[in-house]
């Protein structure tokens, strides 16, 4: 039986992108808030374009940051995409904005020191030994398109964390701790290769 | 390892259609834009850009349709141009599936549409287009221009680019009327004065003839490159120009061996 996805439904813009994205892997997918549909489904899927800010409003509005924590606290899957990513570390520093995230990583998400931004196009992940997300796929390229990012965080035991390199600065490309799996990058719009990671999260599913 | 300089094929949309010849050997119906954005993907190229020269508000539903059916089977960034007036025309796009918008006319008679639209959407969806060509008048020597060219906006293109970086917009599309369809190079000198005002992303447009002229718009400073016809009718295929960079010592994505 295939697997069953939600795709949390809370506004932003790109939750088409990742449904028929997700929905190409061949699992079932469903985008919703509600909590009880979210609890049976094998995994959960947080999108995110914009503002850190704007997105945790977003997610607060349909009780999203319990949902995530509850569900990580069962060991049940979690992916964050972009500012789905993003909003998962303690706090996120926008325009001077300091804005609390979800808190289920350590970090701080801060604008990049690159000279050319937003970091736009494909770029090369640097994933470690062990990465499931990233089985089949080294030396690809992958879709970024953002600003900020995490530079560096105290990480949890266990965690693999991949990263990327634009402009002289290196961030937090993925991370895959536990049931908690995010990427900076957007697999939904990266070809063949993001296809791949969306496949290898699915496959550790359920 | 950094990010890749971006090939970019652009499609002229009507109602829906592919207008200006594309010339597909291999596909039945060559007008079909969801069909050209899906073989354009599969031979590698790094965004598909969709321009809407509809003119009717029917044209336009039709080009929503047309976006939202690319969106489901095409899994790379699709960037859509044409008729954006407002920060409602960009929610419509982004709900049908572009990734970035491109805006023109509609920031030139009101500016404040962009910053009303890096606002609600963040500026790594907003795509600053301009058309420009040298223009004596101007101070940097180059002037904006609208109605494809034909007619001067009175605005000095150095000048817009920044006011409109500073307004919010995330990337800029510069599209030089003088080299546009002469196939005898991007215009370099522009480019590279472009570039040293602003920080964000800059594709360069007009004027491709030879994968040399893309090696040196990419040495002008230029991030992505985006050209039409020279793709359409085969004169270049993506895989070409992309080898051309790499052997000019730009990083490109090629396609491994995923399939």
């Amino acid at each position: 039986m295939s697997a069953t996805i939600a795709v949390l439904d809370y506004g932003s813009g790109n939750l088409h992108s990742a449904t028929r994205a997700l929905a190409a892997t061949g699992a079932r997918v469903v985008l919703t808030a509600d909590a009880d549909e979210i609890a049976a489904a094998d995994g959960l899927v947080v999108p995110g374009v914009g503002a850190f800010a704007a997105c945790m409003a977003g997610l607060e509005a349909v009780d999203g940051p319990a949902i995530i924590r509850r569900r990580l606290a069962d060991h049940r899957p979690v992916l964050g995409i972009c500012v789905g990513e993003q909003i998962m570390f303690e706090v996120g520093e926008e325009h001077g904005i300091v804005t609390p995230g979800v808190g289920v990583l350590p970090g701080r998400v801060e604008l990049l020191h690159a000279a050319r931004l937003p970091h736009m196009g494909w770029n090369t992940v640097n994933a470690p030994v062990g990465s499931r997300l990233f089985e089949g796929v080294a030396g690809e390229r992958f879709y970024f398109v953002h600003s900020y990012g995490v530079h560096d965080a105290d990480w949890p035991e266990g965690a693999l964390v991949s990263w990327a390199e634009h402009g002289g600065d290196r961030f937090v490309a993925a991370v895959e701790s536990g049931a908690l799996s995010v990427t900076q990058f957007h697999p939904e719009k990266s070809g063949q290769a993001g296809a791949r990671v969306l496949r290898n999260w699915v496959a550790c599913l359920g | 390892m950094s990010v890749a300089i971006r090939v970019i094929p652009c499609l002229d949309v009507d109602a829906g259609r592919v207008v200006k010849g594309v010339n597909f050997a291999n596909l039945r119906d060559a007008g079909d834009p969801v069909a050209l954005a899906r073989a354009y993907g599969e031979q590698g190229a790094d965004e598909v850009t969709f321009l809407d020269i509809s003119a009717s508000s029917q044209g336009r539903a039709t080009t929503d349709e047309m976006v939202t059916r690319t969106a489901e089977t095409v899994f790379i960034p699709l960037t859509v141009g044409g008729g954006v007036r407002s920060a409602d025309d960009v929610d419509r796009l982004l709900r049908c599936g572009a990734d970035k918008i491109g805006i023109n006319t509609g920031a030139i008679a009101r500016p404040q549409t962009i910053a009303e639209i890096a606002d609600r959407f963040g500026n790594q969806v907003l795509v600053l287009s301009l058309d420009a060509r040298r223009e004596a008048g101007q101070p940097s020597g180059y002037g904006v221009t609208t109605h494809g060219g034909r007619r001067s906006a009175g605005l000095d293109a150095l000048e817009w680019v920044r006011q409109a970086v500073d307004l919010g917009a995330g990337e800029i599309l510069l599209n030089s009327m003088d080299a546009d369809g002469t196939t005898a190079g991007f215009d370099v000198e522009m480019i590279d004065a472009v570039r040293s005002v602003v920080s964000v992303p800059l594709i360069a447009s007009g004027g491709a003839g030879t994968v040399g002229h893309f090696v040196d718009a990419a040495r002008a400073g230029a991030d992505a490159v985006l050209a039409a016809s020279v793709f359409h009718y085969g004169t270049l295929s993506i895989a070409e120009v992309k080898a051309g960079l790499a052997e000019a010592g730009f990083e490109v994505r090629t396609q491994g061996a995923l399939s």
